[in-house]
């Protein structure tokens, strides 16, 4: 486990960044003095406190398999992907936002992109290709996606039109459950 | 004979005639209403002449026969003593008694029963009559007018009265008497029926009507036995005996044979559950030997039905009533587990599969069984705590004490099998756990990895003979080694976790172990052999809300008292899973030259270090050198012969190097690099150079690469 050089950390802000408003909540002192950090381990990032990371020192790197949240993956030349267990944390500092009807829940959730036509609503002025975050009529954030048209060209779009490509879905942790995590 | 009663007892009595009764007051000297003549009735057959017996003394003689009768005697007894002949007095009595109140009870209701019969009797034989024609009209009916002459005939005597005109005089004074008869007669009749039964009882048990169940003696030879083997067992029989043979055991003194002893039946009862129930003998021996007969049999019988299906609310992200009112909304039928828990909601059915609703997905629950809350019920973890789970897979329990915690503090989950380390992390991250940290080391490495831990949960692998209900082949695959194999791995287990455990924890200190499993074994003399290791820890409430408490003896082996603190749990009494929680605290510091979980005695720095490998480097002094001279003068042992053992050990640890597919050479390196023999032969020399090529992942690596190129 080490901490992330800056040229990572760039790479994951910047993608944090196209879902997020804020990135500076999510490093900011906590009441009691702590705060979260950023490491890596076997090419995956992690987002977890100071304290919990100091302690996990003292696990050996073969032994170490996670620690706090698992935001997504290095690959090897050197892009960031983001996984679906981000979402906690994406969702809390969500900048576009869509919500889709209950019958369109369940095809996202089986994997496919977001059709017009399942779109309850969706937040104002989304350009196109930004990150969003989708929930379900009940404020469930399902998963996250890149809007495909910006919210004024989709209105004009027909409900078979898809509005947001997905890119991770609550569903991959049954799906994925073998490739999600390191072992 | 005369016509039987048959005949006679055919249509509705007669009413009831208020004349009957003035005249009965007039008798008695009371005022009396005027009361209409009766218009003669055509059903009525009168009789002319009826026998006369002095009334008042007769009654009073039948009372106090009927007394002292023995209420033992049939009915048939009592109509025969009421013969016609002496039917007309007991008429008589009985007639009176709802206006005299003198008579006992039981008397009445007898002479209420013959008094129809009686009279029909008498009907007849005065009478003459045809059956059919019992209410038509005939010569031989009834006149009222003659009933009323008759009656002033006869000035004291109301027996007459009532003989002649029994039937009709059912009044509305009458009813209530009559009916009271009536119902005394039943009370007895029943009372009478019980006592039959008791004394049949009796003599059955006497007389040896017990249920049949062993076969005779000698009867098997060698083809019989064969073939018996061969045949499918009757699955109806077997039950049946079984159900015979507890019963037989719980009544053993009054339902066994003669000359059978309370081992055949035993025997016999071990045999039909393993063939019944597909058990192999070693297990179902241990499993019956825990219970008295009928709990045995209750037992297996649990084991064949599936425990119900239980969610856990993941208090982190939503509450039990949200959570309830979404799945219900899905079509799912549940309701909270019970009172115990305030997380746990019990599913009875279910139109959508539990484990792919959105809610699951979005980790607003787990799939956890009801036995799998209280170790950490138990357990209580508390805010800012550093808590070891050291089993934790597939992470019910760790996303438990998460919850129990509000993501604070930290969580080591622990397990040593990579593969179910996966899915404990997917639970983590679906359920929203921020304060864990997976790792994947053998639980016994604790706490050399990281120790002072405020409490620590051992959930540890064991035989599974409580979860027989899930997995059927635990039936059939367990066997002596397994109960030999497992507690040693649960001992070593259970010494790790109470050394990982910080005595000096403001909040904690606290360490619970727990199985799913019912031998005793791997429940009670694991939890003794901790408390005999450890002096410095102690049992203590597990403080869960029911549970029968642990075995303070069993079979010959005490255990001590304070196990009754501990808790054991069965699929037939609560319907869980087979369970079993303890409790422990830590209060002092590991004692000076305790046994360590890895089998090595705890010795000081300052002795030799015979075993000079890898696995040593850091060696733990806690001997103070003062106690050390102590301890050993106890000691009858004599003291271990340490060059022996190190030959035994360094033989050993080859075998477990080579069994995990480690390199056993890897070891001999170690030592050589620590004693610093520089002699090398040269296919050590060509290994080392080829090593170099290896990333350079440990740290011993290094100092070989120097000496390969110092070579060169």
């Amino acid at each position: 486990m080490r901490a992330l050089t800056d040229q990572e950390m760039k790479t994951v802000l910047d993608k944090l960044a196209n879902y997020m408003s804020d990135l500076k909540s999510l490093i900011a002192p906590l009441e009691d003095g702590d705060r979260y950090v950023f490491r890596l381990n076997h090419s995956r990032v992690y987002y977890v406190k100071l304290s919990i990371a100091n302690l996990a020192t003292s696990v050996s790197r073969d032994a170490l398999l996670s620690l706090g949240t698992c935001l997504g993956k290095m690959t090897k030349s050197g892009k960031f992907r983001l996984h679906i267990t981000a979402l906690p944390i994406i969702a809390a500092g969500a900048r576009h936002k869509i919500w889709v009807k209950d019958n369109g829940a369940q095809p996202f959730l089986y994997g496919s992109n977001v059709v017009k036509a399942h779109v309850g609503r969706w937040s104002e002025d989304c350009p196109e290709h930004s990150g969003c975050v989708i929930y379900n009529m009940a404020d469930i954030p399902l998963g996250f996606g890149v809007t495909a048209r910006s919210t004024a060209e989709a209105r004009r779009l027909d409900p078979t039109g898809i509005v947001c490509f997905r890119q991770a879905d609550c569903g991959e942790y049954l799906r994925d459950e073998d490739t999600l995590f390191a072992g | 004979m005369g016509v039987g009663r048959r005949m006679k007892k055919q249509g509705p009595p007669e009413p009831l005639s208020e004349e009957h009764f003035a005249n009965l007051k007039r008798k008695k000297g009371l005022p009396v209403d005027d009361v209409p003549a009766e218009a003669p009735s055509s059903k009525k057959r009168r009789t002319t002449a009826k026998p006369e017996k002095p009334s008042k003394s007769n009654r009073e003689e039948k009372a106090t026969k009927d007394d002292a009768a023995s209420k033992l005697a049939g009915k048939q007894t009592n109509g025969a003593k009421t013969a016609p002949g002496g039917s007309a007095n007991d008429q008589k009595a009985g007639k009176v008694k709802p206006k005299k109140a003198q008579q006992p009870e039981p008397e009445s209701d007898e002479e209420m029963d013959d008094e129809f019969g009686a009279s029909d009797l008498e009907d007849a034989s005065s009478s003459g009559l045809d059956g059919d024609d019992f209410l038509g009209s005939d010569d031989s009916v009834y006149d009222s007018e003659q009933e009323g002459g008759k009656k002033k005939k006869f000035v004291f005597s109301d027996d007459e009265d009532d003989d002649e005109d029994r039937e009709e005089k059912l009044t509305a004074a009458n009813i209530v008497g009559l009916s009271k008869k009536l119902d005394e007669r039943l009370a007895r009749e029943a009372e009478e029926n019980e006592e039959e039964l008791r004394r049949e009882a009796l003599q059955t048990n006497i007389d040896g009507d017990k249920p049949n169940i062993l076969g005779d003696e000698g009867e098997e030879d060698e083809l019989s036995s064969k073939t018996k083997g061969l045949l499918a067992p009757d699955l109806q029989m077997l039950r049946t005996r079984i159900t015979e043979t507890v019963r037989v055991l719980e009544n053993f003194a009054s339902l066994a044979e003669e000359g059978r002893s309370r081992a055949e039946y035993t025997n016999q009862l071990l045999k039909d559950i393993c063939a019944y129930y597909g058990y192999n003998e070693f297990l179902a021996e241990k499993l019956m030997n825990l219970f008295p007969p009928r709990e045995a049999f209750a037992f297996f019988e649990a084991n064949e039905s599936a425990r119900p299906v239980v969610i856990r609310t993941n208090t982190l992200r939503t509450h039990r009533r949200d959570l309830a009112q979404a799945l219900i909304n899905r079509g799912v039928t549940l309701e909270p587990v019970g009172k115990w828990s305030k997380v746990g909601l019990q599913v009875f059915e279910s139109n959508v599969p539990l484990g792919a609703t959105p809610e699951y997905l979005a980790g607003h629950y787990i799939l956890q069984a009801a036995s799998s809350f209280l170790p950490v019920m138990a357990l209580c973890p508390q805010e800012n705590e550093r808590v070891l789970d050291m089993a934790a897979a597939p992470g019910g329990k760790t996303t438990h004490m998460a919850a129990l915690m509000k993501n604070t503090g930290v969580i080591f989950a622990n397990d040593p099998n990579k593969a179910r380390a996966k899915g404990l992390i997917g639970n983590i991250h679906r359920l929203g756990v921020r304060n864990a940290i997976v790792c994947n080391y053998d639980a016994r490495e604790f706490p050399k990895v990281i120790g002072g831990f405020d409490r620590v949960l051992l959930d540890a692998p064991c035989s599974g003979t409580g979860v027989i209900a899930k997995d059927p082949s635990v039936k059939t695959n367990r066997d002596e080694k397994d109960f030999l194999r497992l507690p040693h791995t649960q001992k070593q287990l259970l010494l790790a976790a109470i050394d990982s455990v910080n005595h000096a924890s403001k909040t904690g200190g606290y360490i619970v172990y727990s199985t799913c499993s019912v031998a005793v074994e791997e429940n009670e003399q694991v939890v003794a052999y901790a408390l005999s290791r450890r002096p410095n820890v102690k049992l203590v409430e597990t403080g869960l809300p029911f549970g029968k408490e642990g075995f303070t003896s069993y079979m010959g082996k005490t255990f001590h008292p304070s196990l009754k603190l501990t808790r054991r749990y069965y699929p037939h009494l609560y319907n869980i899973d087979g369970f079993f929680v303890a409790k422990f605290q830590k209060i002092g510091p590991t004692p000076a030259n305790a046994v360590l979980a890895n089998g090595k005695k705890d010795k000081s720095a300052s002795s030799a270090t015979t075993a000079g490998d890898e696995n040593e480097e850091e060696v733990i002094d806690k001997t103070p050198i003062a106690a050390e001279g102590e301890e050993k003068d106890k000691d009858d042992f004599g003291g271990f012969d340490d060059e022996a053992d190190e030959e035994y050990i360094q033989r050993a640890r080859r075998n477990a190097m080579r069994r995990r597919g480690l390199d056993p050479r890897a070891l001999k390196r170690g030592q050589e690099k620590k004693t610093g023999v520089e002699t090398k032969t040269p296919s050590e020399a060509a290994k080392e150079k080829s090593d170099e090529d290896k990333p350079k992942e440990k740290e011993k690596d290094k100092p070989k690469e120097k000496k390969g190129k110092g070579e060169k």
